[in-house]
């Protein structure tokens, strides 16, 4: 097999930088994700990279992720095998061989976990993804719009519990897990959504863990060559900035295990006078300016600090911060009316329709 | 009110007696290696220079450096343990995993993890086990360890595994140092853990140095109140400050920014502050530093405190200069403080920044003789460079293209000549002792940290009832009311108790109310 690449465990801080973006204000802060992956690297060798067309079409391959609300994340530290526990549990539950290890979601700290079960199986890892970014449930993947089972799934959490689903739906499994997860402390680790590598070869978005890796990358030499960061990220992305301003009111409810809640700008230098709002579930869903609804997922809206371009969750968000808002393409699979129905800003309960920014 | 600041830094120790909103004297004094004389020389040449009697000084304020430079450069720093109370989560990543080693090596590393720990809705992850902890005391006591940093998962949600696990300690090490991290950081295990960490191998060397000022005041005959400037600007106590040495951390970029605010009376420029080593650039933003938004890293450990976001060259008075092919070479090595011998104009043999100052007739400083041999075209190219590594770090700090003005401050600051990158520059007076004046000036401030149900009455309500309680607690802290200024709004949802229970913090800070 031909690798596109090889991951050692200092490759891991682009990909973590690159994931932050990507990650659109939630998926977690993947600083976590990052030390697990270096620490497994360092202890069972590199990381082998691979396009998907490599694979046979008859491959077995199963993505891993990290559920849960991302403060958890950032306060209770996984006991280190849930991830790895999940993945061989699935794999004799399937009876037989797993070939390699696709990354669920490429935003937030999931675009770290998958390093850390490829480094501990030896297997390789598939460049690409479910999502092209962050999305708050787990029925919110491109593979279940290629018809995709999440389940049998396996759940594990740090305690050592583990809990197999098999579901009528990808919509259930999400209920079933999510309440699981609750009830596990607000963190469980994953294998899911096993399929072919004919399947995967049509059903995921591709490239997206070379793009985090180039992203970090964007970010580092901006930073270096005294380059202004958040223009060039601007630049590789194909993306728009939105807004610059200042935090001036952030209000935070927790709803059913999620970080729901809106944070309220006003502009500085070329938007001043004006307002932008925003509103997260996890993740940034939608941006008002001046009242007026902008942008929606599912493209993307990713905010950065205004001085180094480095990307700012929702969790972090602060008085007083002075913030560029990004917004950028999603993946054209999403702007199907099925992949609308899926994560259109209806489906989080919004009263508006997908809005097109980026005039397609 | 006359107050002096005090700024003890790593070269210099500066002071200036204030009276009011007016500086009456400023002056530098060397740090000494027991920081006691330093400060005691310090003061005295102060008392001195502002004709006044040590017995008319309503209060003290101190500024230092020194438990950052002790983190940065790995030295007086006690053998430390750090327990963390989660298992069976967390043992993914073990307390320290992120450290750099050197620094790992220079506090003996010992990290144990231990049942206990929270849920994010406050249930118990696993109980606290007596018995695994005295074992762990046991082993602590066996390496000699005299300063443990405790750190349970959720411990902001809820402290009581932290205290539990304090008091055990307490019992069977009589005598031991012991912070909860729960006193210092906020949620994000692994950057509290690191504070409280920092902060437990620091507790040796603060009684030594709150010790230190202590007796210098008394010395020196002043009898009033004493204080510690932290990493927000405003004040603490000195006892409060033995117990928290981590809170001084980036105290000094603070009070050096909101000094030079304060002697330039300008409000939003972009300040850099010259020592003898290194140049700190930041911005100013309605007096006050802007914060960094991203963790930040104090000696290679990543924090999760409220910094200024600071940019640091290599780029001092006592840089050494050297020409190596045609280029001329500024730092980033520095003769530091003991540019009094070693610097050309004072008879030593290293040819600095300052040398190149005094060459080029700009500044009057020691023996002018001693530097008649540098060229004119020598002397320009140096400036240049000087210029330009300036002009870098000022664009770096810049927040608009608007031309904002550079308050230059610090006893480096001699080495600027003419405007930066086409910026206007500031030199206020008194620019070699801003740190001093930032430090006088520090702010008082008030805080809440409450629940409400917001099920009762409102968000609106709740946040204003807060802002008020806040206001409140700063003016009776001793700050004027009409400066006061909220801060800090944060509320956290707490998702485990009805009534949407939410968790409100504010902080209000203002001036020290000056009678």
């Amino acid at each position: 097999m031909k690798f596109l690449r090889t991951i050692h465990a200092e490759d891991m801080e682009d990909i973590a930088t690159g994931g932050a973006i990507l990650g659109t204000g939630g998926g977690g802060d993947p600083y976590v994700g990052k030390l697990m992956a270096q620490q497994a690297i360092k202890q069972y060798g590199p990381v082998n990279l691979v396009d998907i067309d490599e694979l046979p079409d008859d491959a077995l391959v199963v993505p891993v992720c990290m559920m849960g609300a991302p403060t958890v994340m950032t306060e209770k530290l996984p006991q280190g095998e849930e991830l790895i526990n999940a993945f061989r549990a699935l794999e004799q539950l399937l009876g037989r061989k797993i070939d390699a290890v696709l990354c669920g979601e490429a935003g937030g700290v999931n675009s770290t976990t998958p390093f850390v079960v490829a480094a501990m199986a030896g297997l390789p890892l598939v460049d690409g993804d479910g999502m092209g970014r962050a999305y708050p449930e787990l029925q919110m993947v491109t593979f279940t719009m290629h018809g995709v089972s999440a389940t049998p799934m396996v759940l594990c959490d740090d305690k050592g519990n583990s809990l197999v689903l098999e579901t009528v739906s990808n919509a259930w499994t999400e209920r079933l897990a999510r309440a699981a997860t609750v009830e596990m402390g607000g963190s469980a680790l994953l294998a899911f959504y096993s399929m072919s590598g004919a399947v995967a070869k049509k059903a995921i978005v591709r490239g997206t863990l070379t793009l985090c890796s180039e992203l970090g990358r964007t970010l580092r030499e901006a930073k270096a060559g005294h380059v202004d960061p958040v223009n060039a990220i601007v630049d590789k992305l194909d993306a728009d900035v939105i807004f610059h301003g200042r935090i001036k009111d952030i209000e935070r409810r927790t709803v059913g295990g999620f970080a729901r809640g809106t944070a309220r700008f006003e502009g500085v230098e070329e938007w001043k006078g004006h307002s932008f709002r925003l509103d997260f579930q996890n993740e940034f869903l939608m941006a008002e300016r001046d009242g007026e609804i902008i942008v929606t997922t599912p493209d993307l809206i990713t905010v950065l600090d205004a001085e180094s371009g480095l990307p700012v969750t929702a969790d972090a968000l602060r008085y007083g911060l002075r913030l560029k808002a990004l917004a950028m393409p999603s993946n054209p699979q999403w702007l199907t009316p099925a992949g609308i129905d899926l994560v259109g800003p209806r489906y989080f309960g919004y009263d508006t329709d997908y809005r097109e920014y980026f005039g397609r | 009110m006359i107050r002096i600041g005090i700024d003890v830094g790593g070269t210099n120790t500066d002071a200036v007696v204030m009276d009011g909103a007016t500086v009456i004297a400023g002056v530098k004094a060397a740090t000494t290696a027991d920081v006691m004389t330093g400060v005691v020389n310090a003061l005295k040449a102060v008392l001195e220079a502002s004709k006044m009697e040590a017995s008319a000084i309503d209060v003290v304020m101190i500024g230092t450096t020194h438990f950052t430079n002790a983190v940065v450069q790995r030295r007086d720093l006690a053998k430390t343990a750090a327990v963390r109370l989660g298992l069976p989560a967390t043992a993914s990543l073990p307390p320290m995993v992120d450290w750099p080693e050197d620094l790992k090596a220079a506090i003996g590393g010992t990290g144990y993890l231990a049942h206990g720990g929270n849920e994010f809705d406050g249930r118990v992850i696993s109980p606290l086990d007596e018995a695994e902890l005295l074992g762990i005391a046991e082993d602590i006591k066996a390496k000699g360890i005299n300063t443990i940093a405790i750190t349970s998962v959720f411990s902001p949600v809820t402290g009581e595994f932290e205290k539990q696990a304090g008091e055990i300690f307490a019992k069977a090490l009589p005598g031991v140092h012991i912070t909860l991290s729960s006193d210092i950081g906020r949620i994000g295990l692994l950057e509290r853990e690191n504070a409280a960490i920092m902060n437990a191998c620091l507790r040796d060397l603060s009684r030594h140095v709150i010790e230190a000022f202590r007796k210098a005041i008394t010395e020196t005959g002043i009898k009033g109140r004493f204080y510690l400037t932290q990493n927000d600007g405003t004040l603490m106590d000195a006892a409060f400050a033995e117990k928290f040495p981590v809170l001084t951390f980036a105290s000094g970029p603070t009070n050096s920014m909101r000094g030079a605010a304060f002697l330039s009376g300008v409000a939003d420029a972009i300040v850099v502050d010259i020592g003898g080593t290194t140049s700190d650039v930041g911005s100013l933003h309605k007096g006050f530093p802007r914060q960094a938004t991203v963790a930040v890293e104090v000696g290679g450990v990543r924090t999760n405190f409220r910094m200024p976001d600071v940019f640091s060259i290599g780029l001092g008075g006592g840089s050494h200069v050297v020409e190596t092919g045609g280029a001329i070479k500024v730092g980033p090595t520095s003769v530091g403080y003991r540019i009094v011998t070693e610097a050309l104009i004072f008879g030593g043999k290293t040819l600095t920044t300052s040398d190149v100052v005094v060459a080029s007739g700009r500044y009057e400083l020691g023996d002018k003789s001693k530097v008649a041999h540098l060229t004119p075209a020598f002397i320009a190219s140096t400036q240049a460079r000087i210029m330009s590594m300036l002009e870098d770090c000022v664009e770096r700090s810049r927040l608009s293209p608007e031309p904002l003005p550079v308050i230059v401050v610090g006893g480096g600051s001699i080495l600027v000549d003419g405007p930066i990158g086409g910026l206007e520059v500031i030199k206020p007076n008194h620019f070699a002792v801003a740190n001093a004046v930032g430090a006088a000036i520090a702010q008082v401030s008030g805080e809440v940290d409450r629940v409400y149900a917001l099920a009762e009455i409102g968000r609106d309500q709740a946040l204003a009832d807060a802002k008020d309680r806040a206001t409140e607690a700063a003016v009776s802290a001793g700050a004027l009311r009409s400066s006061i200024e909220i801060v800090d709004v944060e509320d956290v949802p707490l998702a485990y108790l009805p009534g949407n229970a939410t968790r409100v913090r504010v902080k209000a800070v203002g001036e020290l109310h000056v009678g």
